[in-house]
């Protein structure tokens, strides 16, 4: 029951804690830690076997492929704050919050009685025993489940698949096509510039500067720029007047 | 060791998850809310198959596991493909059988 009182408020925290988190990689970092939190329930409550499935599906296998779609989703699909319906936000979590009342209300009214506890149904150890259930009263189920499984595992390989309408492009093709643009819209040919040309600052969030003082568009990755991670170069507006001074030269800042 | 605090919890998590689906406008943060709701359900199983002496209720939350896993593989290609033709992980933004 120890556990209990230490899980209890760290995975309602956690919980809460999703539906407050503007990323998406946060609440399933918030998600993992319920899910860990539960396998030590599920422990405590005498089912060995389903915690280690816990951890080994859901933490490990479920989480990883969450994690794996939040990264190819990208940064930038954050949520958005803006209600479509007017009013959709404030009336859910009233429901929300009824529903729950009513069933935390309902719960508490039922007494359970004594729980008898596993020590009988698990005397030959808690994985035997599932196994003997499973394997004699529930083997249609799990036979119907390995169908399951292969029609979900078809069906993700048809749904992530795309075919290639187009040819992939050589490098012949980029090559002219980046000729072309140079001839069309006059873009630089060769290589983008690096970022961060001071001695200080070889960060790649630090952006080129031109000859005047304003930064290279092109010398940041477009991901940072998106996230805004980018540092401006007013920030960096006092270096540049140090190195100007008469006097002192980029070779003696070091 | 009581059966009624693991039910409580068990509620106040579900309740979370389908806050959670009903608020949020991300769909793979809906996916995890509804993951959330899959695991409160698992530990009542759990938490009532002590109560009742009985390995039924793991078996059931076994079961819950394998479905969860499927759907989860089937749930995150369908979000992938959205994204690859609209470019948006909103659910809002995917309302073209709407009229």
């Amino acid at each position: 029951m120890v556990a209990f009182w230490i899980l209890a408020p760290v995975m309602t925290i956690c919980a809460l804690g999703m539906l407050f988190a503007r990323k998406a990689v946060h609440a399933a970092l918030l998600l993992a830690v319920v899910m860990i939190s539960l396998a030590v329930l599920y422990l405590v409550q005498d089912a060995p076997f389903l915690f280690a499935v816990q951890i080994i599906v859901y933490t490990g296998a479920i989480l990883m492929l969450f994690l794996f779609v939040v990264m190819l989703v990208g940064v930038d699909a954050s949520d958005s704050v803006v209600e479509t319906i007017r009013g959709h936000r404030l009336f859910s979590v009233i429901a929300g919050l009824a529903f729950g009342l009513t069933l935390v209300l309902g719960v508490a009214q039922v007494s359970f009685g004594t729980a008898i506890g596993l020590d009988k149904a698990n005397k030959d150890g808690n994985i035997p025993d599932i196994a003997q259930i499973l394997f004699t009263r529930y083997v249609f189920g799990f036979e119907v489940t390995s169908a399951l499984l292969i029609t979900a595992a078809l069906g993700a390989m048809v749904l992530a698949h795309r075919e290639r309408l187009t040819p992939k492009p050589t490098q012949a093709d980029l090559a002219a096509q980046r000729l072309r643009d140079y001839a069309e819209k006059g873009t630089h040919l060769g290589p983008l510039p690096p970022p961060g040309v001071f001695a200080r600052h070889n960060s790649v969030d630090t952006p080129a500067l031109l000859p005047d003082g304003s930064a290279a568009e092109g010398s940041i990755s477009r991901v940072l720029a998106a996230r805004g991670t980018v540092k401006s170069a007013p920030a960096i507006a006092a270096d540049i007047k140090e190195l100007d001074m008469p006097g002192t030269g980029p070779q003696e800042d070091s | 060791m009581s059966t009624t605090p693991f039910i409580v919890l068990s509620a106040i998590l579900f309740t979370i998850g389908s806050i959670g689906v009903l608020t949020r406008r991300n769909a793979i943060v809906v996916f995890m809310c509804v993951e959330l709701m899959l695991n409160a359900s698992n530990l009542a199983l759990i938490t009532f198959s002590r109560a009742n002496g009985n390995l039924d209720g793991q078996i059931a939350a076994f079961f819950v596991m394998v479905v969860a896993a499927a759907e989860v593989v089937v749930g995150l290609a369908i979000i992938m493909t959205i994204f690859r033709t609209r470019r948006s992980a909103s659910v809002d933004d995917a309302s073209l059988l709407k009229y």
